[in-house]
């Protein structure tokens, strides 16, 4: 074992987040309530450099480097998802503040345990190795489960997190239990030489194909798709909006590398069988995703039924096992999680002491309250529902053009048509805004910050609409 | 010398009875994390089953980092539990319904 095989210089941004988040945790137990903010600001400026250390070493290497002895792997792709990991939960972190000083829960832990999830993120994403993807996992896992029980004294948090932690310990046994299948058929748990000894051995031997669905169905659990998504609508609801608006963002990133690297690059030999899963966990997650949505009176729950949908557009764009594929369920992605962050801001934006506007009804009026918001919520909306000229357009675009692509018409017909039915839970919330007089007239006070991330989240969201080839190519390039 | 399907077979039971019992069960939270662990250690018998006849160290070395991280999973969950038990007054699963819809 020489030190050569380590590459350390490949994970600085993992190690300084590391290093800073032990920081941050020591700090804050010297801190008194009153100074809580140094420990905010510790946290964004750990973000921020975390940011700066992953564009320097995007920029400066960007071609593949395996270092740690086989279980980390450097590339084009990891750069990019963790760079959109990082700057969305710095959102996420604006829009926290105001929220948890309203309820009396600005504590330091919500910071440590966000920036340990960042951390278990950025290893998932670059993983080489079923081991560091196991450990990346349950570290963003655990810091979600502590995260959604953090308001200790709200009894739907409370239930929320032991419904999460069962439904996410089932998932976790479940990929392990079809890693152990498939290390036992390959004698390996290192994800390239899986691959090369899944190509050797083809895709007849019944064992692998256990262990591959034991391993799609917790990848379904942990995206949250149908039939495996009873967690997602009870977890958003029940949690701290602020812990909503981090799981429903970030972590479905990670959780599309996830797919990426176990999938697409470990098992490419077994496409074939992986393929047709995902068209049923698709096609579920689009119709049951979008109907029930329709039913919804919480918002909270209504954003969680609409992620389920999304996570079905994502699983088309991958299922499409091309480089056009992935890349489209990359761009869905990434736009997904700004739009999602965005959608539970607003949330949090009218939310005050003592009031959650959680309720499709708090949003009664808002053009009357605030055009601007109305305008950023309506963005937002049309986004989601793939209105042009905002960017869900172009990303539902991208993953149905992939999938007609691979002569599957009839899918991309049956995506059309739910997601028609989609536009009208979006649309409602349009006009509730629009056309409906405010049954609460409180004017909305946040702090600049938080305004001015919630005015460039959506904005960007119009802007990536109206010029999306950068990200496009972007995503493009790191599959070539 | 006990052949390789045999553990394998253990494992798939332990499995099985762990899920059989996360799904049944409809009355203790404390038996829901029983079974967790459970599912676990159903895979460290995989996992060890394996590493042995393959002779290979890695499957064993996963099982340790498995145990590690079953050991905070439960130190989490039972934090969990107490706070879920001081809200609800209760543990009985079938009485976990506020969040529906």
């Amino acid at each position: 074992m020489t030190l050569e095989l380590l590459n350390y210089a490949v994970a600085w941004p993992e190690i300084f987040l590391l290093t800073m988040a032990c920081v941050v945790l020591v700090a804050d137990v010297y801190l008194d309530d009153e100074n809580r903010n140094a420990t905010y600001l510790l946290s964004q400026l750990t973000l921020l450099v975390t940011l700066v250390l992953i564009a320097v070493k995007a920029t400066s290497a960007s071609e593949t480097v395996i270092a740690f002895n086989g279980t980390f792997v450097s590339d084009a792709l990891g750069d990019v998802l963790k760079f959109f990991i990082v700057l969305i939960i710095a959102i996420v972190f604006v829009y926290s503040r105001d929220y948890l000083k309203d309820r009396n829960i600005f504590k330091g832990e919500f910071y440590v345990l966000g920036l340990f999830g960042v951390l278990g993120m950025m290893v998932m994403v670059s993983a080489n190795h079923f081991l560091s993807l196991y450990l990346g996992l349950e570290l963003l896992s655990l810091s979600l489960y502590a995260m959604v029980a953090f308001d200790r004294d709200n009894p739907n948090a409370s239930e929320a997190a032991m419904k999460y932690f069962v439904l996410g310990a089932i998932a976790s046994g479940m990929l392990l239990y079809g890693m152990s299948m498939i290390y036992g058929m390959t004698g390996s748990l290192n994800i390239a030489e899986v691959a090369t000894a899944i190509n050797q051995m083809g895709d007849t031997n019944i064992v692998l194909i256990f262990g591959l669905v034991f391993m799609v169905i917790g990848l379904a659990f942990k995206l949250g798709a149908v039939p495996f998504h009873m967690w997602i609508p009870d977890v958003y609801h029940g949690a701290p909006t602020t812990v909503t608006s981090y799981i429903a963002s970030a972590p479905k990133i990670a959780g599309f590398a996830m797919v990426m690297r176990l999938l697409a690059e470990g098992m490419g030999g077994l496409q074939a069988d992986w393929q047709g899963m995902l068209v049923i966990l698709a096609v579920l997650s689009m119709a049951i995703g979008n109907v029930i949505a329709i039913a919804q009176t919480n918002l909270k729950r209504m954003l969680a039924y609409s992620t389920i949908s999304h996570v079905g557009f994502i699983l088309l764009g991958i299922l499409a096992a091309n480089n056009d594929g992935y890349s489209a369920a990359m761009f869905y992605t990434l736009t997904y999680a700004l739009m999602s962050v965005g959608g539970f801001g607003m949330i949090i934006l009218l939310a005050r002491a003592g009031l959650e506007a959680e309720n499709l009804d708090d949003f009664k009026g808002l053009n009357q309250r605030s055009p601007w918001y109305a305008f950023m919520m309506l963005i937002l909306m049309f986004s989601m529902a793939g209105v042009p000229p905002t960017v869900g357009f172009w990303a539902k675009l991208a993953v149905l053009k992939a999938v007609i692509d691979i002569d599957m018409l009839w899918l991309a017909l049956v995506a059309v048509f739910f997601s028609i039915i989609g536009v009208y839970y979006y649309l409602r919330v349009v006009k509730l805004m629009y056309f409906d007089d405010p049954v609460d007239e409180t004017p909305i006070e946040k702090s600049r910050d938080m305004q001015i991330a919630l005015s460039a989240n959506g904005l960007a969201i119009l802007v990536l609409g109206l010029y999306p080839a950068a990200l496009m190519s972007l995503c493009v390039s790191v599959f070539s | 010398m006990i052949p390789l399907s045999s553990y394998l077979i253990l494992g798939a039971i332990m499995f099985a009875i762990s899920m059989a019992g996360i799904f049944i069960n409809r009355k203790n939270v404390i038996i829901l994390l029983m079974c967790v662990e459970l599912m676990l250690l159903a895979v460290n018998i995989n996992f060890i089953a394996f590493s042995h006849f393959l002779g290979d160290l890695a499957g064993q070395v996963f099982v340790f980092f498995i145990l590690t991280v079953a050991a905070a999973e439960a130190a989490i969950g039972l934090a969990i539990l107490v706070v879920l038990s001081r809200n609800h007054q209760t543990i009985n699963v079938s009485e976990l319904k506020n969040l529906e819809g």
